[in-house]
């Protein structure tokens, strides 16, 4: 079933709310999975698993409210393009992060040589 | 009546087409700008586990879910209202933009109730910290970075959204006008922003 | 109703004496209210030249500073606050926006053949937002100062720092939404309304260089905004991110803030490719060598140079083997910066070559870029760069960049569009003393600071060591030249506005939309909206020879229906 594509557009109320009630819904069940597994014991999978069901709401949001059903491949475009530039930013910074020295700084909490000095609120 | 076409466009469906493809580049911003911050926190949880897990465990899960609950049902009452719109189906418009504002309202309401219990329990980084743990304070410095800036857009799209409600109640704006389907695609975003930092920020160290 | 009819006699019964846009309407507020995108560039220029005369102020505070190996000028922090006023101030409120703002703004719809940009409105807000955003950093620097210099870097900015660092992080934030409305206008208006027959591949270079700056505009300077936030919950909220006393991490911040400030060069860079390419192709009366590859060259330096902001952080502590990977990711990305040359180089190659003004600054541009590259070769491999980090052979690295490549090419195409702009021609041999001028005193100026560098010259240094005076002096003196050479163009420029010669429509014999409408254009850009069906440069085909006897290029190539 795939309604409202391009131009052709739901007309009525009826057929505007047959379109989003079923999304909502959908996103609903998800939170309310999201919240029971977050208690259950995944030994440590939790963060993996909350994080994938964030991703799949994301997902319906951008294709079924923001549209991303319809075959206009400039918007999938220009949605796809900020995905791409974010594994940019992640992957390279934490390619630095997880191939650190390790830290020959004083650790957190054992504070430092000097107090800084006064300065404008500014 | 085609009040809705602008300058410099010669058809209503390129104008659009145009103010979503702009919406769209405009959003792909904004994700970029929170995916700084993500980044910031998922180099902070991957420096200080132990930390994060602590902190994680003070948020107020409860509100926090609601919250959630409350900002998806905007966005089916703001997608509505886009439909609507388009179709041209006023009353419907004006209940689906009017409940959204509500539902806006109400997350602000509830996110007011968790920072003031968040200061109560002296969640907010600083002297007199709640927890020993170093760390934590960072966890709670993006919390509070990060549910703030969601604020501040929550009320722009609000701000939007009464805006245009008010000059589609008023008839100044055709409801054929690409704003609506422009202000709900930022709707959206910002409803895709919490998706993303509700597992961030409540969830994690839940489990035992 | 779908469609609006054009107000819009037939061409025949147009009077030739049509309104311009400068003369359509009249009164201060029909141009500080204006939605005409060729009014608001000349609003940017205006703004853009206060800000270069102040960021410029820095400069002759750190020339005249540096003549003497003694403080003697200035006070150690107030030495500190003028590299900041200098570095924030032509960053980003100079070289950032210069091109795309101006001659972007102007150009894009006149090239693409459309009536305006795609949000006009969008694009006044976006002035607006610059002025204030500018007016915010000027009260900042003047009120208090800011000593971080240009960088931000942390603790200092978020711990340390004696200055008005949040407000100068918020001048940036705004500048920073100025800039994405403009990126977000460009993209919209190459990719929807561009004129009948206007393929991607029909595009002129210019265009194709603002569709990939502006690219990186959007996607870059969101990142920055965020770090700034950070740097402000911080210092002003005692929200602990970067202190590492605290547990944060500064390299998070130099992450975050190299993500957007190395492909802010490409902001800065990309554009000038554009205006050379323009120009190049003009005076040699050749068509562009390998136009495929030149635009493939822009898309990739917008997309790759997003991978190599770690060679700004050697020396930082960062992993070796990221910098490893930052190292060869920016050899990478020298490789379509070297297409472009090669390729320009290859139009001159068989052309018939005249020295107007806007070609001696593009030629100039050619060899200045072509050591600034080179020398950011040097920079990008690890051994060479712990050598010199942090001295003066990187300051005249990306000045040859910044001053030698964009501000060369953003005078070249002030020179190459003024007759468009105004409708007047400007006196050519003031020009090309101008021209030549700038050319050797940014050499006198910036080439000795690779030499004190590589002897080991700090940058950001009051006082210094005699032996390094003599480099000092040369440098602070071709300093006199490279100003007198900055402002000799607003001396005659001003001049033909007044008195100027009327410029023809297409004076220089180039093709391209934007000359086949009048000189100046009228408030709509064509009097009849326009259909392509040839590419932008139709001069002589790469296979032919020069051919000397016809000297004329196709001059139909826009139809007009």
């Amino acid at each position: 079933m795939r309604r409202g594509i391009g131009e052709e557009v739901p007309r009525t109320l009826p057929a505007i709310l047959r379109h989003v009630l079923p999304v909502w819904l959908a996103l609903l069940v998800l939170l309310g999975a999201s919240l029971a597994l977050a208690y259950a014991p995944l030994h440590g999978l939790n963060g993996a698993v909350s994080l994938g069901i964030a991703a799949v709401k994301a997902i319906l949001v951008a294709v079924f409210f923001m549209n991303l059903r319809r075959p206009d491949p400039l918007l999938r475009l220009a949605g796809a393009a900020s995905l791409i530039w974010m594994s940019f930013l992640f992957a390279l910074t934490f390619a630095d992060l997880t191939a650190r020295a390790p830290q020959t700084q004083p650790q957190a909490g054992q504070g430092r040589d000097s107090e800084p000095p006064m300065r404008q609120p500014f | 009546m085609s009040g809705a076409l602008r300058e410099p466009w010669r058809s209503l469906r390129r104008q659009r087409e145009a103010a979503a493809f702009g919406t769209w580049i405009f959003l792909g911003g904004e994700a970029m700008l929170f995916a700084g911050l993500i980044l910031a926190f998922a180099v902070m949880r991957a420096l200080h586990p132990a930390g994060f897990i602590l902190a994680g465990r003070e948020t107020e899960v409860a509100l926090g879910t609601a919250n959630t609950a409350i900002l998806l049902t905007s966005s089916l009452t703001m997608a509505v209202a886009a439909e609507a719109a388009r179709a041209e189906l006023r009353r419907a418009t004006l209940w689906g933009m009017g409940l959204t504002l509500a539902l806006g309202a109400a997350f602000l309401a509830v996110k007011g109730f968790e920072w003031s219990s968040d200061l109560e329990k002296h969640l907010f980084p600083g002297d007199g910290f709640a927890l020993a743990e170093p760390s934590a304070q960072i966890f709670f410095a993006l919390y509070w970075i990060m549910t703030s800036l969601h604020a501040m857009h929550m009320l722009g799209g609000m701000t939007v959204v009464a805006w245009l409600g008010w000059q589609a109640w008023r008839r100044a704006r055709p409801l054929r006008s690409p704003a609506f389907e422009a202000a709900a695609l930022y709707w959206h975003l910002v409803d895709i922003v919490w998706i993303v930092l509700y597992p961030l920020l409540y969830l994690g160290g839940r489990a035992p | 109703m779908n469609h609006i009819t054009p107000a819009i006699p037939a061409p025949d019964a147009i009077p030739h004496e049509e309104p311009s846009y400068l003369t359509a309407e009249r009164g201060i507020g029909s141009w500080l209210l204006t939605t005409d995108h060729k009014r608001i560039a000349l609003l940017y220029m205006a703004a853009l030249t206060a800000f270069f005369f102040i960021g410029g102020a820095g400069a002759v505070a750190i020339r005249l500073e540096l003549f003497t190996p003694k403080a003697d000028v200035l006070t150690a922090d107030g030495y500190n606050r003028m590299f900041t006023l200098h570095g924030t101030v032509m960053i980003w409120f100079f070289l950032v926006p210069s091109i795309p703002t101006t001659l972007g703004n102007f150009l894009i719809p006149l090239m693409v053949g459309a009536r305006d940009l795609a949000f006009p409105r969008l694009n006044l807000l976006s002035w607006y937002l610059f002025i204030f955003a500018g007016a915010v950093l000027i009260y900042a620097l003047v009120a208090g100062g800011v000593d971080t210099g240009w960088t931000f870097y942390t603790p200092f900015s978020t711990t340390f720092s004696n200055g008005y660092v949040l407000l100068a992080g918020l001048a940036i934030i705004l500048a920073g939404f100025s800039s994405i409305a403009t990126g977000v206008n460009f993209l919209a208006t190459i990719h929807l309304l561009r004129a009948p027959g206007m393929g991607w591949f029909r595009l002129p270079l210019f265009a194709w260089a603002i569709y990939g700056t502006s690219l990186v505009m959007v996607l870059a300077t969101p990142v920055l905004t965020a770090v700034l936030l950070l740097v402000i919950a911080e210092r002003g909220f005692g929200l602990p991110v970067f202190d590492p006393s605290r547990g944060g991490d500064p390299l998070l911040f130099q992450h975050l803030f190299w993500f957007y400030s190395h492909p802010a060069v490409y902001i800065m860079i990309l554009p000038s490719f554009g205006v050379i390419s323009e120009i190049v192709t003009c005076f040699s009366r050749r068509n562009v060598f390998g136009y495929d590859f030149m635009v493939y060259a822009i898309l990739w330096i917008a997309i790759a140079g997003f991978l190599v902001w770690g060679h700004h952080m050697f020396v930082s502590g960062q992993s070796i083997y990221a910098s490893l990977a930052f190292s060869f990711l920016s050899f990478v990305i020298a490789v379509p910066s070297a297409i472009k040359v090669f390729n320009w180089t290859f139009t001159l190659y068989r052309g018939q070559i005249t020295f107007e003004a806007p070609m001696l600054y593009a030629v100039g541009f050619i060899g200045l870029f072509t050591i600034g590259g080179l020398t950011g070769l040097f920079l990008a491999s690890i051994p060479i760069d712990v050598h010199v980090s942090d001295t003066y052979y990187v300051v005249g690295h990306f000045h040859f960049i910044m001053v030698g490549g964009a501000v060369s090419a953003f005078y070249g195409g002030l020179s190459f569009w003024w007759p468009k702009i105004t409708g007047r021609k400007y006196p050519m041999t003031w020009a090309r003393f101008a021209a030549i001028l700038m050319f050797f005193g940014f050499g006198f100026t910036f080439f000795p600071m690779f030499i004190m560098g590589y002897l080991g010259m700090p940058r950001r240094y009051q006082v210094y060591p005699e032996e390094f005076q003599v480099w000092h002096v040369m440098s602070s003196a071709g300093a006199v030249l490279l100003a007198g050479a900055y402002l000799l163009p607003m001396g005659y420029l001003a001049w033909s506005v007044f008195w100027g010669e009327k410029a023809e429509d297409d004076p220089w014999n180039a093709t391209g939309l934007e000359w086949s409408t009048s000189s100046p254009p009228p408030r709509d850009n064509f009097r009849t909206p326009p259909e392509v069906d040839e590419g932008p440069y139709f001069y002589h085909p790469e296979g032919e020879g020069p051919g000397h006897d016809h000297g004329d290029p196709h001059r139909d190539q826009v139809r007009t229906p």
